[in-house]
């Protein structure tokens, strides 16, 4: 026995391609997700260098951050570029593609776990940062730029800094009517919006143990905005269930070697972490995001807060410049807020069980008038899946739109825009400035807060429904 | 890739803090095709807005960016690099930056020189004052010299030694390849491959076109 290590060594230390004195490590990468947005520029690297893809079949190419969620859309003649770009350049190099119409076409970060691409102790990059998700499994997933995308489609490698270790401990039992989108905006409020920096989170703690998969990837995809490189969470027989019998996962005896191997992906006791931060899940409520990044949450029940009270004059600054951006008077109680749209969807709340949270309070019940409610599954699969379900009924009989798979208004690089001022409500993952349209107004919430609120027309939890 | 030994040139300050790439360039321009030209993009929400700094002619030809806490977090788009080095940038200093854009940054020679709020806050005021500042950014001895004063700040050892021989990183690592493919030969059998047409092209859902 060697001396105890933390998962993250162990995944580290497995993809090491070769250890040179004095050289960084070089890591062998087990599956590269890529999409139309960031690697166009990465092909043309590689045909201007005369390069090859190393490894065709260790890519995996989406349509997603530029598609239309609407069958009649007619696209600008810009994304219509790039979308072929994406399929003459997969056609090129021999990549597999699922492009619009296809029906396993959605967001990469949502189909690559649901063909069972993404398995335990693997190493995955994509060319977008929300690639933590995959960390759910116990992979190694981390976003990169264009740069680093033909790094990787040239050499199946990439040279890293080994990350320091961040282990947060969630304690104590999670309350019914919160989940994941609460555990990681209350850990970013806690440890601000670039707290993780140079940091690969493992998410510990019973609280943890009791989610489900795609609970488990709402937490690590949001990873990234606590500024960590990476989210990770230690496999477990929740990960065999939900892997076992998708298209890629192992089967026969394979399987019993890929269980047996990834068995021993685990902290081990006594590992030391280089930092740890301690959340008491507890006594924890519906979060909602009130100001431009989303460590600036507060539960719904509060108030926007008062600038003054913050003691560092440059939170005090980003507060009231946040509070001018969004509207707001401190003091209001969040509940109060008036909402516009409400946007049910993402690569961080685009999965199947987002969707049946989000139908269970909507189901017998309308959205508000003056509200509109806009419902984009992350993949053609969650859209088929909900569909035999029935879900589909429930949110159009509810009197919200429904809609076909991609990035959407997430980031509004297609149609799927806020219009002037116009205050969300969405399950995404970033209330930047501008973020889903040039002035919009971006509010975070879980599915659940969301449906409650395109009930209600303002900020609202299930609970307060009557 | 062109060398970065040292750079000299004017700064300019941008007084925010949590700067994420998609102020830095917004979406709607993540969808050309190509690596240069993004300077119109260029904090394109903030630019429409009255007497942004970078619009005053005093700055015009400022080559080094002053900003505060946490630079360049959230999005991996490369293209608010470009976006940055098509203005005309080489360095961007301020105090903590999101990793990808540390990354994306040094990978396309803007170097990130990373110092402490305190000393970001005195160039700043320099920058705003009646006569501007003007600083080398020294690569090769890891320093942001100013007058009357410099300051030490670290990169990436290796990105470092990149930058100062302008190498190609992908050529040196195809130059690994016999380990690489040692490696691939020790890679369990199970791990997925993904073939052409693993499910069915032509097997289209009723929705979509
Ligand atoms: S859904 Fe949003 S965060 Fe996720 S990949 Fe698409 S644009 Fe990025």
């Amino acid at each position: 026995m060697g001396p105890a290590r933390t998962l993250a060594e162990k995944l580290w230390e497995r993809h090491v391609v070769a250890a040179r004195p004095g050289e960084p490590d070089l890591l062998y990468i087990d599956l590269h997700l890529t999409h139309e947005a960031t690697s166009p520029q990465a092909f043309d690297g590689l045909r201007l260098a005369g390069r090859a893809v190393r490894r065709p079949g260790l890519t995996l190419a989406l349509e997603d951050h530029n598609v239309a969620t609407t069958a009649d859309a007619v696209l600008d003649p810009v994304s219509l570029v790039q979308l072929e770009t994406l399929r003459r350049n997969c056609a090129d190099q021999g990549i597999e593609l699922y492009s619009v119409g296809h029906r396993r076409q959605g967001i990469v970060h949502v189909v690559g776990p649901e063909l069972g691409l993404v398995q335990p102790g693997m190493t995955i990059v994509c060319g977008d940062s929300h690639t933590a998700t995959h960390g759910a499994f116990g992979a190694l997933a981390f976003g990169i730029g264009t740069s680093d995308v033909e790094h990787v489609l040239a050499t199946q490698c990439l040279e890293i800094s080994r990350p320091r270790t961040l282990a947060v401990e969630f304690t104590g039992q999670l309350p019914p009517e919160v989940g994941a989108k609460e555990l990681i905006l209350a850990l970013i409020a806690r440890i601000g919006a670039n707290g993780a920096q140079g940091h690969l989170i493992e998410y510990r703690g019973e609280a943890v143990r009791g989610l489900s998969m795609e609970a488990r990837m709402t937490l690590c995809n949001m990873s990234i905005e606590a500024g960590a490189r990476a989210g990770i969470v230690a496999p477990d027989e929740t990960t065999l269930e939900y892997l076992r019998g998708r298209p890629h996962a192992p089967t026969g005896a394979d399987w019993d070697t890929a269980v047996a191997d990834w068995s021993t992906l685990a902290t081990d006791p006594g590992a030391v972490f280089d930092r740890t931060v301690v959340l008491d899940v507890d006594g924890l409520t519906p979060l909602v995001t009130w100001g431009t990044n989303p460590a600036q949450t507060v539960p719904l029940a509060a108030t926007v807060p008062d600038p003054q009270t913050f003691a560092d004059p440059l939170e005090l600054a980003a507060a009231e410049r946040a509070l001018s951006y969004m509207g707001l008077r401190p003091g209001t109680p969040m509940r109060d807020l008036a909402i516009d749209v409400v946007f049910l969807g993402s690569c961080t709340n685009g999965r199947i069980e987002d969707l049946r949270s989000a139908a269970g309070v909507l189901r017998g019940r309308t959205v508000a008038a003056g509200t509109r409610l806009l419902v984009v599954p992350g993949s053609m699969q969650v859209r088929a899946e909900a569909e035999a379900e029935g879900l589909h009924e429930v949110f159009l009989d509810a009197g919200a739109e429904w809609r076909l798979p991609g990035c959407s208004m997430c980031l509004g690089m297609n149609t799927d825009r806020l219009e002037g001022v116009e205050r969300c409500a969405s399950t995404s993952n970033r209330n930047f400035e501008g973020r889903q349209g040039a002035r919009a107004r971006t509010h975070l919430v879980s599915p659940a807060v969301a449906a409650a609120t395109a009930v209600a027309g303002r900020l609202a939890a299930p609970a307060d429904l009557a | 890739m062109e060398p970065f030994v040292e750079h000299h040139g004017r700064a300019v300050a941008l007084r925010r803090d949590d700067v994420d790439t998609d102020q830095i360039l917004p979406a709607e321009f993540c969808k050309r095709v190509v690596k240069s030209g993004y300077e119109d993009a260029l904090f394109a929400r903030w630019r429409a807005e009255d007497g942004f700094v970078l619009e005053q002619p005093q700055y015009a030809d400022a080559t080094v960016l002053l900003a505060g806490r946490d630079f360049g977090i959230g999005s991996s788009r490369e293209h608010a690099v470009w976006a940055l080095r098509d203005w005309g940038f080489r360095a961007v200093v301020a105090t903590g930056f999101g990793d990808i854009f540390r990354r994306n940054a040094l990978n396309n020679g803007l170097v990130p020189v990373d110092l402490p709020t305190p000393v970001v806050e005195e160039l700043m005021a320099l920058a705003e004052s009646a006569e501007g500042l003007r600083v080398t950014v020294d690569l090769r001895a890891g320093l942001l010299r100013r007058p009357g004063g410099e300051h030490p700040f670290t990169v990436d050892e290796r990105a470092r030694a990149r930058l100062l021989e302008g190498q190609d990183v992908i050529a040196a690592t195809l130059l690994r390849n016999e380990d690489i493919e040692a490696y691939e030969a020790r890679r369990p059998a199970w791990l997925p491959e993904i073939p052409r047409g693993a499910f069915d092209r032509t097997e289209r859902s009723e929705v979509g076109a």
